[in-house]
């Protein structure tokens, strides 16, 4: 039976951040997107009861009929529940039920939705509530591996080290790092945390590397992620995503610290003064 | 950055943001990660000393217990100079292991 097969090589990954607005769900669709194009199947699981967002990221929030609240309940069949993107079939949406069900909802019930759904695919993206409470529980039991997001401010590296230590705990791996709203320039003046004080600090394997980018906004406006074909051709955040997808699935793509490449005369100048150690 | 801001850090007046903001969060997490508190760290200090100086005398001043952080591991440091050992410490052999407050003799210097 081939169905078997794939069942058990589905990667269940868990993106999660701690801190809100680091740029999770923003992830989850744009790699959702990206897998797809590379031919994987893969279905983006909102775990995000209280703020649901992903179906607005991708653009599919007219098109929900059913929710995973019904497929547990037993009133709809998984099929009639999964939204599938109408310009990248290979990419689904379980969108996420009524915020009551916060409730009720179990961990048991998390395993219980991504294992479904894990069934008829390659990737199952889970777009995590910010906090480390019951939500995040919830969608961390459904997992096999994950992925942290961070921004390189102190509050958002703090609250992703306490993820870290409780991903650790439950054994899930491996556990890679993203990085989000690098600003090359800040960087390089030293006004900003740069990739390896994050990397070194959190003591991850670093995925991918997102730079600040306003295209991310503009796509957000049109439900229309950036990894999307014909979509942000000159965006360096839909480069990064895509090659974050690469990454996942194995492919040695090269990672470049943006704030090496192109270091402004000031900061070069400090540099020099800083280790003659002349002022 | 404003020319100002440039100068003064050539000058080394100012450290810059993210050199500043590196050193605070390694540690802030040195101590969310060990998940002790302030006072509670302050106490094993405090033991820590009490034993150690059941064997031997040591430098309080200079001394030091801290947590370092690196690596997702956390390291309880101790750095206790020694001045020499008790002469009594040997004695300390023979009895069997007792609560380390009663043991404890009486340092001479208080
Ligand atoms: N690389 C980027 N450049 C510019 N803006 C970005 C970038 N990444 C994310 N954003 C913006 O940051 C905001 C938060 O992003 P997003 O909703 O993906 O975060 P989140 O972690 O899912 O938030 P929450 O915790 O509320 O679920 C959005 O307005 C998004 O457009
Ligand atoms: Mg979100």
């Amino acid at each position: 039976m081939p169905g078997a097969v794939t069942t058990a090589s589905a990667r269940i990954i868990l993106i999660c951040s701690g801190k809100g607005g680091v740029g999770k769900t923003t992830l989850t669709a744009n790699l959702g997107i990206a897998l797809a194009r590379l031919g994987e199947r893969t279905v983006v699981l909102d775990a995000d009861f209280g703020l649901r967002n992903l179906d607005l990221l991708l653009g599919l929030e007219n098109r929900i009929v059913y929710t995973a609240q019904e497929v547990l309940a037993g009133s709809c069949r998984l099929e009639q529940a999964l939204v599938k993107h109408k310009q990248e079939p290979n990419l689904s949406l379980m969108p996420a039920g009524n915020p009551r069900m916060l409730e009720w909802l179990t961990p048991d019930d998390m395993k219980t939705i991504a294992k479904l759904v894990a069934e008829r695919a390659d990737y199952v993206l889970i777009d995590c509530p910010a906090g480390i409470e019951q939500g995040f529980k919830n969608a961390a039991a459904a997992c096999q591996e994950a992925i942290v997001i961070t921004t390189p401010e102190v509050s958002a590296v703090r609250d992703a080290d306490r993820v870290i230590g409780l991903l650790h705990t439950q054994g899930i791996q491996p556990v890679q790092l993203v990085l989000n709203r690098v600003r090359p320039k800040m960087v390089a003046n030293q006004e900003m945390l740069s990739v390896d004080d994050v990397t070194d600090i959190l003591a991850l394997p670093l995925l991918g590397l997102v730079v600040e980018d306003e295209q991310v906004i503009v796509s957000t406006n049109r439900g229309e992620p950036l990894t999307l074909n014909g979509n942000g051709d000159r965006s360096p955040a839909a480069q990064a995503y895509r090659n974050v997808a690469r990454r996942l699935r194995g492919e040695g793509v090269p990672l470049i610290d943006p704030s090496k490449q192109r270091r402004g005369l000031r900061a070069r100048l400090l540099d020099k003064f800083r280790k003659t150690g002349n002022f | 950055m404003t020319l100002i801001d440039f100068l003064q850090r050539l000058l080394g007046r100012d450290k810059p943001s993210g050199a500043m903001a590196r050193e605070r969060l390694q540690l802030v997490l040195a101590h969310d990660r060990s998940d002790l508190n302030p006072e509670l760290l302050d106490q094993m200090r405090r033991e820590i000393l009490e034993v150690v100086q059941k064997y031997v005398e040591i430098d309080l001043e200079s001394g030091d217990v801290s947590l370092e952080t690196g690596d997702r591991v956390t390291a309880l440091v101790a750095n206790l100079p020694i001045r020499r050992a008790r002469p009594q410490a040997s004695e300390l052999m023979q009895e069997p292991p007792l609560p380390v407050a009663e043991s404890a003799p009486a340092s001479p210097s208080s």
